[in-house]
């Protein structure tokens, strides 16, 4: 390139500036140290399992509730960090799901099912007494309301939900996602204050109970160690409600046409 | 025991059958019962051979909508080139939530693996090498059940490369869902697994097409998976045995609420609710029925008139209803109707994804009316303005919730008008609203769905 005659091309430029050296503001920080080694190498694991990286997010989503009790904004960031997202876009999911909380939850969440069938059964009630049971005087705890301190051992976090499918057990409630079937508000108050003075009483049909932070761990696809595993997968095979209709079979000698003992000839290949 | 061209027993477990062994969850149960033999059959066959076998049988999707399922798989492309070239997947729908809607929970709790062999088969006909099943995160148990079942499959060989020896490659994922009902709606629950908020797509294209990372998929249920390995093991003939032409086969019917026995009852598709009523040990203490669901909460409801109704989808439909998952919800004379179409107007109302404006207002403004109506403060007007507004809703947005939404309000006003009317009636005659605040019913009662 020629440049126009005149052109201050030998002239001394202006000086260097002074090295500077400009520190990251802690708030700027990509990710926050909660999200440590470990969980960024389970990250890494759930987004191997799909064919598409942004498929993970929802398992991201519980991975980061997870290690913090509920979906931080720095929850959010990791999340978005590692699947190359932007926060806005992580938001609009998080913001999507009711699993996904956006304040520091309770050591459990109890979620009571208020949907039809079981508030006419008395999920209503049930709902009500655990408000009163876990609230202050003339003061009920409301929905997504933590008695307790948030995380602390024995705060639960109260809320109202959708149908449960578990319809033939109602009223039903959950702890921690675990079903505790045919309730009454004497036995839903009396499971919360067992909760509430740290003991875990089993649930109906599932896994002993731990709490909402391992449990969401599970739902993010991991279980930290062989016993826990095992555990998790014991219990009943079926509810005995579930079991009336077999049962009532068996019991009067009915079933289905037998099955063939060979498997009969497969239609032929169509033509093309 | 029948014979095929006899009439079946009135309960006939398939499905249901290996819920009452001991650890019945387990390969070992799965495999001494029967399990993975249907597999080997269908892998020794051509891919073809499996569609033409499931459309031969009549099978028709399980969770609600009952499109005939071979068919549905027929519609995948295939081929080297074109759209039959892109990769195919499975995606199996276990976002199970519909009100009333308890089977597929079961399923997976206790017989895991028929969807595991479901699954496997259902791929190797569709040609797909990767499979998902979207299980709704509040059913942590069976997600435990479901993955114990996948880790056992794989270490069996019947997962992962060249599965028995036959070529064919397979992973699964279970993928937990995070309270959502709308992803139980196919495309909403493929933009989910895509890690998107779970709206509904527009279709067509439909996801034969255009489904999973645009890629040719099939969405089914679970229960219409977990079929699959008894279709393959015991022939169309042998499916047809139970049910009727159009809706052949066995149907899990969950029946809940004031029955003496609620449960699980696999009968032939087209069972009515007397029988299912007397399987139950007939209504709770006695109290007579007043209005029922045959499929869930979106199904038009049903009264003591339709006892008789075969509950298969030709007969459902015929009575005005659908359907749907035959979620049988049975509600007695304690329960008032405004009370029960209010709730269920609050979860569509809550669930609403907010993407179609007639959906996410109407169902908003639903809620509103009935909630001033059952506290005390309902309007003449009031009837004929949620039927327009329903009006409103049905067949302008994207997918089937705002249809539903409507379905408990035009159903409950078809059939119980006059208990609207005199709900509203026997308010008080003062100014509304606000004067009413404090106003108590005049007998003191509270109105609820719990019996005094």
């Amino acid at each position: 390139m020629t440049l126009p005659e005149g052109t201050p091309e030998k002239l001394p430029g202006p000086a260097a500036p002074a090295e500077r050296t400009w520190e990251a503001r802690p708030d700027q920080h990509p990710v926050s140290p909660t999200f440590d080694e470990l969980t960024r190498r389970r990250a890494k694991e759930v987004i191997a399992r799909y064919p598409v990286a942004r498929s993970a997010l929802l398992p991201l989503l519980h991975l980061v509730q997870s290690v913090e009790g509920y979906v931080s904004q720095d929850g959010i960031r990791f999340c978005a960090e590692q699947l190359e997202l932007t926060t806005a876009e992580v938001s609009a999911v998080a913001t999507f799901y009711t699993m996904y909380k956006r304040t520091p939850c309770g050591e459990h969440l109890v979620s009571v099912c208020t949907n039809t069938l079981c508030a006419a059964l008395g999920g209503d009630a049930i709902y009500r007494s655990l408000g009163e049971a876990l609230g202050e005087p003339g003061r009920p705890l409301g929905h997504e309301e933590t008695a307790g301190e948030p995380g602390s051992p024995g705060s639960i976090t109260l809320e109202h939900a959708e149908c449960l499918a578990a319809c033939d057990l109602a009223p039903v409630l959950q702890v921690n996602y675990e079903y505790y079937d045919n309730q009454t508000p004497e036995s839903a108050v009396a499971l919360v204050e067992a909760l509430r003075r740290g003991e875990k009483p089993p649930p109906t049909r599932g896994a002993p109970l731990t709490d909402l932070r391992t449990v969401e761990l599970e739902l993010a696809g991991f279980t930290d160690d062989e016993t826990v595993a095992a555990a998790a997968v014991a219990g009943p095979s079926a509810a005995p409600e579930s079991l009336r209709g077999t049962a009532l079979a068996a019991e009067r000698g009915w079933a289905a046409p037998a099955l063939p003992d060979e498997p009969p000839a497969l239609p032929p290949l169509p033509e093309k | 025991m029948s014979a095929p061209d006899t009439t079946p027993d009135t309960l006939t477990p398939v499905l249901t059958r290996r819920w009452s062994e001991e650890r019945s969850w387990t390969l070992e149960t799965y495999e001494r019962t029967g399990g993975y033999r249907a597999l080997r059959t269908a892998l020794a066959a051509h891919p073809d051979q499996l569609i033409t076998l499931v459309k031969d049988s009549g099978l028709r999707g399980r969770g609600g909508a009952g499109f005939p399922t071979g068919m549905k798989w027929s519609f995948m492309p295939q081929g080297a080139e074109g759209p039959g070239a892109k990769p195919k997947y499975l995606v199996v729908n276990a976002d199970e939530g519909e009100p009333g809607t308890c089977k597929d929970i079961p399923t997976m709790m206790a017989d895991p693996h028929s969807l595991i062999e479901g699954c496997i088969i259902t791929s190797y006909a569709i040609r797909a090498n990767f499979c998902a099943i979207y299980v709704r995160g509040e059913a942590l148990h069976p997600i435990r059940r479901v993955r114990a079942a996948v880790a056992e499959a794989y270490a069996q060989g019947y997962l992962g490369k060249d599965v028995l020896g036959s070529g064919f490659d397979l992973d699964i994922v279970v993928h937990a869902g995070a309270g959502a009902y709308i992803c139980g709606e196919e495309t909403a629950l493929l933009d989910s697994l895509e890690g998107r908020r779970g709206q509904p797509r527009l279709k067509p294209p439909f996801p034969a097409t255009a489904g999973l990372y645009a890629s040719p998929t099939v969405v089914n249920n679970v229960e219409t998976i977990a079929s699959v390995p008894f279709i393959v093991a015991g022939g169309s003939d042998w499916f047809r045995t139970m049910g009727s032409e159009k809706s052949p086969g066995p149907k899990i019917y969950s029946v809940s609420g004031h029955v003496e026995r609620p449960g699980q009852y696999e009968a032939p598709m087209g069972t009515t609710l007397r029988t299912l009523l007397e399987l139950a040990g007939g209504m709770k203490d006695g109290i007579p029925l007043k209005f029922w669901t045959p499929g869930g909460s979106s199904t038009p409801m049903f009264t003591a008139e339709h006892l008789d109704v075969p509950l298969d989808f030709e007969g459902a439909a015929g009575a005005g209803s659908m359907l749907g998952t035959t979620a049988v919800q049975v509600f007695n004379e304690t329960v008032s109707v405004p009370w029960a179409v209010m709730k269920w107007t609050e979860f569509y109302k809550h669930e609403s994804c907010g993407k179609c404006t007639p959906c996410r207002e109407g169902t908003y403004w639903l809620v509103q009316i009935l909630e001033r109506m059952v506290h005390g403060e309902g309007t003449p007007e009031d009837v004929e303005t949620m039927l327009d507004v329903c009006d409103n809703i049905l067949g302008r947005s994207f997918c089937a919730l705002g249809d539903g939404a409507t379905s408990p309000i035009t159903s409950a006003i078809k059939y119980f008008r006059q208990e609207f009317l005199d709900l509203i009636a026997e308010q008080p005659a003062v100014a509304r609203p606000e004067q009413l605040a404090d106003v108590e019913r005049a007998d003191g009662t509270e109105l609820s769905g719990v019996s005094a």
